[in-house]
């Protein structure tokens, strides 16, 4: 056993135990008041003062003391002079970057154990090794990032706290035990993690691998537990439940949870983290692939970073349905809202959005692309791929033009208006939608494509499979374009979003079709010989690309979420009259992400570099053996 | 016998991360500059500013509605030409409430325009215009928000000044009373401030008409910092004076980048006087060098 390794892991123990330890503190701290209260036999006057009133009289509480219980907390009315100024720093900056930080490093670390559970688990099924050996690996990264995840968490709790403290001190009383559940669950979260990790090697086989499994299960219950209740605060400011006009509580703890965008954030979330945790592994794979010094090496993380590039695609492609469904969900709450999303001044922002799900899946493919020089089957197919990148690329375009022009005066009036006549009619929805669709159809024929390459099909359907899966395909793209085209363009609004759930159909249709007919047809299959390592240098730098586009989209949505919420803390509840209640210009936000951006690759490296620090063996030195 | 190995992957591993950091902070800079490229506009939050209600006429009233209608009310957010909501810009509002109180499908109470304004405001669900319910709700309920609670909140007062504005815009008399008492608090976009102070009669300076015609309700200049309209404090290097009459007059004839068309009065060119649209075309013509 190396001890300087057992005194690294033990460390990392302690510390994150310690961070653990101290967000429970923090929370308990802040809400055991309330708790005093409720179980208090004083009368109620005197239980309201003895409630943490983040220096409020019970005047700002709006305290109405209807009867004897628990005291009806309104939310706090609050002026721009009872936020806390800490050195003329801007609080929501602050809050903005440690926020942003830890809800990376959470998402890494809730998603990375879902998938590798599942990897192990085929492992065993499979009875290849290899996955179990990846499966171990990618957890070794999630250790050092799940100390980080702590450290950001602590630093976020204090910075809210201290900068918002009536605000959290009113989301306290709202959510009162939760939070205590909250906190206590990091301990199970942490209890799972080091047992899952640690105990790897010593239920290796047999019943004990199952009894591994089962941890492993566990730590993801516990995990998606604290993902679903920590999304719970961030619905209720988005629409509250279970309080009344003046944000007093009236209902019970699962009525505030479960607000009406509780289940399709829970969703969102879900699948995205897994994207997420799945592009930083194969970015992480990506980095060992180019500093590897022997083929062995090379193959093994060739085949890591294809294996998390799957993941994260696989995840990917349902995402739009997943934010499709959470916006019609916004809708339903309040059109307001949603239209300060889609066509408020927030609206511009999905033009950035176009251009980072634009450089993830042109990404994604030239990372498949690429892969299928692994194998000679593949040059059955390799004549297609000029084609898909023609559509991806002009899909790419339609999708980033801007429906009304940055031009000078000038220039508007030689144009005749800031929408050009043929340019303009692809800025709208309607054009937006074809192009999302048809990228998602042929990033699907991409990666059919390559899942086919080394593989020689043996059924005798093999001619009606195929030209079933060419019927699919041309019958999908045709209704994508001729919805998008005529209901978009020939007719009212009404069917103009109504088609573009048809458009959603089709392209799911070839997905699910596609895995299906695969499935049966290449059963048995005769297959080809591949070479993993055979792939070029730039497709790891393409594994790269996905986790910085990632990143820099998670920290978009996240904003725009954010902001639909306008000058309320909690919507139509809590006003912010602090100094920073109006949306920020999208420059202003855009530096703010490229800066969490950069600070998360910088961290995520030094994970990796960690991470190989621990393979890294020191040689006797020449003094201690003797030689000269 | 191990040193060259151990040394040649160390200058790798080096030169891996460093080849990884310059592609992905390359990569970061593309998207920032994308995000810089684009309109900037801020999303300014209501400012409460204080009002003389003695002080008040009628058209400054009518004025406070306008500004309130565009403003804070968020009215013009799926009022619009778009197709979210009955675009009461377009509409003649008066004939068109007086159409509605007669039609089998209103649930309200209300005999007289004035009434149906508030009713519609504070219950919007009592008459649904066709094809614009709540989805699945077959037009019996409205997606609208109520314009007294959050997260609107309008007073008595600014639903009256919003009803002063709808039967106003187009030359109906208006009903509803002047309201009297003290200095009252009501919400303004940033730079609505100058709104209720509006000029009545000609103005005599450029200040006093852009007042008048609450221009700095929604555009950057004379002090004000709205964003709400394309920024005019620099907007005489970018036009010329045509162009800056033709903006006035028909303000839907070229629209900025960024800003969504409709939103401009479009009856200046009745409302204004010959003096006053020069005074305004020439301070415009100031700003920004020119």
């Amino acid at each position: 056993m190396n001890p300087g390794l057992s005194i690294n892991n033990n460390f990392r123990v302690v510390l994150s135990l310690l961070f653990a330890l101290m967000l429970a503190t923090v929370f308990s701290l802040s809400f055991s008041d309330s708790v005093y209260a409720a179980t208090g036999t004083s009368s109620i006057e005197d239980r309201i003062r003895s409630v943490d009133t983040g220096g409020l009289t019970a005047e700002q509480f709006q305290v109405e003391p209807k009867e004897v219980g628990f005291p009806p907390f309104s939310a706090p009315k609050l002026k721009t002079k009872d936020y806390p100024k800490i050195m003329g720093v801007s609080s929501r900056s602050i809050v903005w970057v440690v926020a942003q930080m830890h809800l990376f490093f959470a998402a890494f670390v809730l998603a990375v154990p879902l998938f590798v559970l599942v990897i192990e688990w085929i492992g065993v099924k499979s009875g290849d090794e290899r996955y179990d050996d990846m499966a171990h690996e990618c957890m070794k990264i999630s250790m050092t990032a799940f100390s980080i995840t702590a450290i950001f968490g602590g630093l976020l709790a204090f910075a809210l706290f201290i900068l918002y403290p009536q605000f959290m001190g009113y989301m306290m009383n709202v959510f009162n035990t939760q939070v205590l559940l909250y906190a206590l669950l990091f301990f199970a979260e942490s209890f799972f993690l080091y047992l899952y990790y640690y105990s790897w090697y010593a239920y290796r086989w047999g019943n004990k691998k199952w009894v591994h499994l089962t941890l492993g299960l566990m730590l993801n219950v516990v995990g998606t537990t604290i993902l679903l209740l920590a999304n719970a605060w961030v619905t209720f400011m988005m629409a509250p439940s279970g309080v009344d006009d003046t944000g007093a509580v009236t209902g019970g703890i699962w009525e505030i949870i479960r607000g009406p965008l509780w289940n399709p954030i829970n969703l969102h979330r879900f699948i995205a983290n897994i994207a997420f945790g799945g592009a930083v592994i194969g970015a992480y794979a990506a980095y060992k692939f180019l500093s590897a010094t022997d083929l062995r090496a090379r193959a093994h993380y060739d085949w890591m970073g294809y294996t998390a590039n799957f993941i994260a695609i696989l995840a990917f492609l349902p995402l739009p349905f997943a934010g499709y469904w959470l916006m019609a969900e916004i809708y339903a709450y309040s059109q307001q809202m949603g239209i300060t999303a889609m066509g408020g001044i927030l609206a511009w922002l999905f033009i950035v959005q176009a251009v980072l799900i634009g450089t993830i899946l042109l990404a994604g493919n030239y990372y498949l692309w690429s892969g299928m020089s692994r194998t000679q089957g593949s040059s059955r197919y390799t004549w297609m791929i000029k084609y898909i990148a023609m559509v991806l690329v002009t899909c790419f375009l339609i999708w980033v033009t801007p429906h009304t022009l940055i031009l000078s005066a000038s220039e508007m009036k030689l144009l005749g208006g800031s929408h050009h006549h043929l340019l303009g009619p692809l800025g709208i929805m309607p054009a937006k939608n074809i192009a999302v669709n048809l990228m998602l159809i042929f990033t699907f024929l991409s990666f059919q494509l390559y899942r086919r390459s080394d593989k020689e099909v043996t059924v005798g359907w093999a001619g009606f499979g195929n030209a079933l899966m060419v019927s699919i395909y041309v019958v999908a793209i045709v209704n994508v374009i001729f919805a998008g085209v005529y209901y978009g363009y020939f007719t009212n609004t009404v069917y103009k979003v109504g088609s573009s759930v048809t458009q959603v159909v089709s392209t799911l249709v070839v997905i699910v079709s596609g895995v299906i007919i695969d499935t049966y047809m290449f059963k048995g299959a005769k297959t080809l010989p591949s070479e993993w390592g055979k792939v070029s240098n730039r497709a790891q730098y393409a594994l790269f690309a996905l986790p910085v586009a990632f990143t820099w989209l998670m920290a978009l949505m996240g904003y725009v979420r954010s902001s639909v919420r306008t000058n309320w803390h909690v919507y139509t509840v809590m006003k912010d009259n602090s100094p920073d209640n109006y949306i920020p210009a999208i420059g202003f936000a855009g530096n703010m992400m490229t800066i969490v951006t950069v600070l998360f690759l910088i961290c995520v490296l030094f994970i990796f570099w960690v991470a190989s620090l621990s393979e890294t063996k020191q040689s006797r030195p020449a003094f201690l053996t003797g030689d000269k | 016998m191990n040193l060259p190995v151990r040394k040649l992957r160390k200058t790798q591993s080096g030169t891996v991360l460093f080849n990884i950091l310059l592609f992905s902070f390359s990569l970061t800079l593309v998207f920032t500059l994308v995000a810089n490229l684009l309109p900037q506009v801020e999303g300014e939050a209501p400012l409460e500013v204080e009002i003389d209600l003695s002080a008040m006429t009628m058209d400054s009233f009518v004025s406070l509605g306008e500004n309130i209608f565009s403003g804070k009310g968020t009215c013009t957010l799926c009022h619009n030409n778009m197709g979210r909501a009955p675009d009461i810009l377009q509409l003649s509002m008066v004939e068109t409430a007086k159409q509605r109180l007669a039609d089998e499908r209103y649930k309200g109470v209300a005999t007289t325009v004035e009434d149906y304004f508030r009713e519609s405001m504070v219950d919007p669900s009592l008459y649904v215009v066709a094809g614009f319910g709540q989805k699945g709700s077959n037009d019996t309920v409205s997606p609208m928000p109520v314009a007294n609670k959050a997260p609107i909140l309008l007073t008595d007062i600014e639903m009256d000044a919003v009803i002063a504005f709808m039967q106003a815009k187009d030359g109906n008399d208006v009903t509803v009373s002047l309201p009297e008492g003290l200095p009252e608090t009501v919400a303004e976009e940033q730079g609505g401030a100058t709104a209720v102070a509006a000029v009545q009669g000609p103005a005599e300076t450029a200040e006093q008409a852009l007042a008048k015609f609450t221009c700095t309700a929604c555009h950057a200049v004379a002090g004000s910092e709205s964003m709400v309209g394309p920024e005019l404090n620099t907007v005489g290097s970018r036009l010329d004076k045509d162009q800056i009459r033709e903006s006035i007059l028909n303000p839907e004839a070229v629209i900025t980048e960024g800003f969504d068309g409709g939103m401009m009065p479009a009856d200046f060119a009745k409302k204004m006087t010959i003096s006053e649209l020069d005074m305004v075309t020439e301070y415009l013509l100031k700003q920004g060098g020119q």
